[in-house]
């Protein structure tokens, strides 16, 4: 067992391509950290440096004390599951999970026992004299997951290893890679490009994109306090709605196109710096969840009224999609994944309790709830101060 | 309207079955008149009308190939130089092969085209030069005069083949057997090649069936009877005066059984060794 610790890590290709920048970052026994990013942020490098696959252009990379830069991946007592499991198709179940224990010379019948234990805890003795190919998508993914467990490595590492199930099977595996994770008990990095299963997932998330780490931090935390417009826009689902607003009266108003929400005094007591932005333009985000509707078409400080483009039904919740006349803000790489093709790019979202009567070309108030905006500034980088 | 459920014959004529039976029949019937003229008495072989089936059925033909014209020493002689070749082509080959497919490597595709110009180069232009050295160097009526030559000509070919066989097979398999604690032998041996085996099967198809049937160079390098393979044997069978024609049909009904039995044992294997890359999975 052993914490992982990189250090300035960077990456740059024979053809010039600088995949990672100066990446810093700390995984602590037995915890499961998640990369997460837009796909080409560098995440999968990242694990692949990890695991001695893929060389470290400069920068320290260790393991507990043990600078393992320069080990073989065999050296590195690594487990690390693929996207597509990467089973050896010639060999049965059993035959796959005893591969790296044979190398290692152990001996028939303890390897014997340890195959038998990994598949009772995997749901897979019946299956143990199967190939690969006569396995469901589940199985073969729980293979790959018996290949880890049985070598008790002291670092784990998984790249994107739901992303080939379905969307069912992908929930139900999302915990029990957590199980089987939290029984190994040691140092875990796991890739995702799925905010859903980062949050759920990880212990801690770290954000990358293009190369760069821009923040990690405990799910919850990243929700909450997104350190820039990127992260903001792409942890949480449906997306943050960002918009282009105008800071005006000392930072008490906040201009939205033609509408204008009153903030409270705690909001400038907690950001003293937003009333330097009086008169200029920023970019203010409201999540989903923070908006709800009001009966009435009344209007307040707190209040925006919108005119509704469509209602998504999902039993529990309402996804109102909705427009209003301030500019909408997409952040690259983020709505460009999440957003259908045929949506109106100024299209902002609200999570609404099922019970509002709502349909498509309504007009309808939204309550806005002002302590939870989030108020980023031009170059992007929230504001807290 | 009624559909019909019982296919009639009529049914079955139509242009592309009877394109299929064309084809069908231009193949197999000379196959089939070797085979049932080897078969038949001397007299037989030639007679007006022709015998649609041997009548009697003798086997004086396929005595005689073994006892005056020592076909079995041919055979022999055959057998020893296309599987030592196949053996060094399917070693070598799938060595390099795996390389090209794998390996960073400067120069690899002027290197994978000049494995193709050389695979198609003509026999002919390169057997008087191979006949001075093999002379030089005293190799002239040797096994080692075919199975070198036989061995570098094979090698482009079969490399092409067990390459791109090679390429379908996911990286990622070599990567988990590195992680799980396999040297590059190891993973090799052990992970590779039993993956591969459609390819190498391929390969090793084509490699014996091009040596067991090559002719030019067995001609010029290993003419003496002691060394003489197959092709050249039957070639030389009888004297100016007589053709045996009978013997000859013998003969080469038993050359066509090694080449035949190794298609069909492995057809599943040449089809999919010569699609591999075309649809991954």
């Amino acid at each position: 067992m052993a914490t992982i610790g990189m250090e300035r890590i960077n990456k740059v290709y024979m053809n010039g391509f600088h995949a990672v920048h100066d990446l810093s970052l700390t995984v602590d026994e037995g915890e499961f950290m998640v990369l997460v990013g837009p796909s080409g942020c560098g995440k999968t490098t990242v694990l692949r440096m990890i695991a001695g696959l893929e060389d470290i252009s400069s920068g320290e990379l260790r393991f507990g004390e043990k600078l393992v830069n320069n080990l073989e991946p065999k050296e590195r007592d690594i487990a690390m599951v693929f996207q597509n499991y990467a089973l050896y198709p010639h060999m049965t179940v059993a035959q796959n999970i005893a591969f790296s224990l044979k190398l290692r010379k152990m001996p028939k019948g303890e390897i014997r026992q340890k195959v038998e234990e990994a598949a009772n805890i995997l749901g897979l003795t019946e299956w143990l004299d199967r190939k690969p190919k006569e396995l469901s998508g589940g199985q073969r993914q729980r293979v790959a997951m018996g290949r880890a467990l049985v070598r008790e490595p002291s670092v784990f590492l998984m790249d994107e290893p739901l992303s080939n199930l379905d969307a069912k099977l992908r929930v139900k595996m999302r915990t029990e890679v957590r199980r089987i994770q939290e029984r190994l008990g040691v140092a875990t990095v796991y890739v995702t490009h799925d905010q859903t299963e980062a949050m759920t997932m990880g212990d801690r998330v770290a954000v990358l994109k293009d190369g760069a780490l821009l923040q990690v931090d405990t799910p919850q935390a990243l929700y909450d306090r997104p350190v820039n417009q990127f992260v903001g826009a792409f942890i949480g689902s449906p997306a943050m709605n960002l918009y282009q607003a105008e800071m005006a009266n000392r930072g008490r108003s906040l201009k939205l196109g033609s509408q204008v929400l009153t903030l409270p005094d705690t909001i400038l007591v907690a950001r003293p710096a937003l009333s330097t932005y009086s008169g200029k333009q920023l970019t203010v985000g409201i999540r989903p969840e923070d908006l709800s509707a009001r009966p009435h078409l009344s209007t307040s400080g707190n209040t925006l009224r919108c005119e509704i483009t469509l209602v998504e039904a999902l039993g529990s919740e309402l996804m109102v999609h909705f427009t209003i006349d301030a500019n909408l803000i997409q952040v690259e790489q983020v709505n460009s994944q999440e957003q259908d093709i045929l949506s109106d790019k100024n299209e902002g979202v609200a999570r609404l309790d099922p019970s509002v009567p709502v349909k498509a070309g309504d007009k309808l108030t939204l309550e806005v709830k002002l302590e939870r905006l989030h108020f980023f500034d031009p170059t992007g980088n929230a504001i807290y101060d | 309207m009624s559909y019909r459920t019982r296919t009639s014959w009529h049914k079955w004529i139509n242009p592309l079955n009877l394109a299929v039976l064309a084809v069908v029949l231009f193949i197999v019937l000379p196959i089939y008149w070797l085979v049932i003229s080897s078969f038949k008495t001397p007299v037989n072989v030639g007679s007006f009308p022709p015998q649609y089936f041997p009548n009697p059925v003798s086997f004086a033909n396929y005595g005689s190939a073994f006892s005056h014209y020592g076909f079995g020493k041919y055979f022999v002689n055959s057998l020893t130089v296309t599987v030592l070749s196949t053996g060094l082509v399917l070693v070598i080959g799938s060595l390099a092969g795996y390389a090209l497919a794998r390996l960073p490597m400067r120069g690899k595709a002027p290197l994978l085209v000049t494995l193709l110009v050389i695979s198609v180069f003509p026999e002919i232009a390169v057997v008087s030069p191979l006949y001075l050295l093999m002379n030089q160097i005293g190799w002239l009526n040797t096994y080692q005069a075919l199975i070198v030559p036989y061995t570098a000509f094979n090698l482009p070919f079969a490399i092409w083949i067990m390459r791109n066989y090679f390429l379908g097979i996911p990286k990622e398999m070599e990567e988990t057997s590195r992680i799980d604690g396999a040297s590059a032998i190891r993973t090799y041996w052990s992970i590779i090649l039993p993956q591969a085996r459609p390819g190498i099967f391929t390969a090793g198809v084509f490699v014996f069936t091009a040596c067991w049937t090559e002719f030019l160079m067995a001609l010029t390098l290993d003419n003496s009877n002691g060394f003489r393979t197959i092709p050249v044997g039957i070639a030389l069978f009888g004297s100016p005066n007589v053709v045996p024609y009978g013997t000859i049909f013998a003969a080469s009904v038993i050359a066509v059984i090694p080449v035949g039995t190794l298609v069909f044992v492995f057809r599943k294997f040449v089809v999919s060794g010569l699609t591999a890359g075309a649809v991954k999975g």
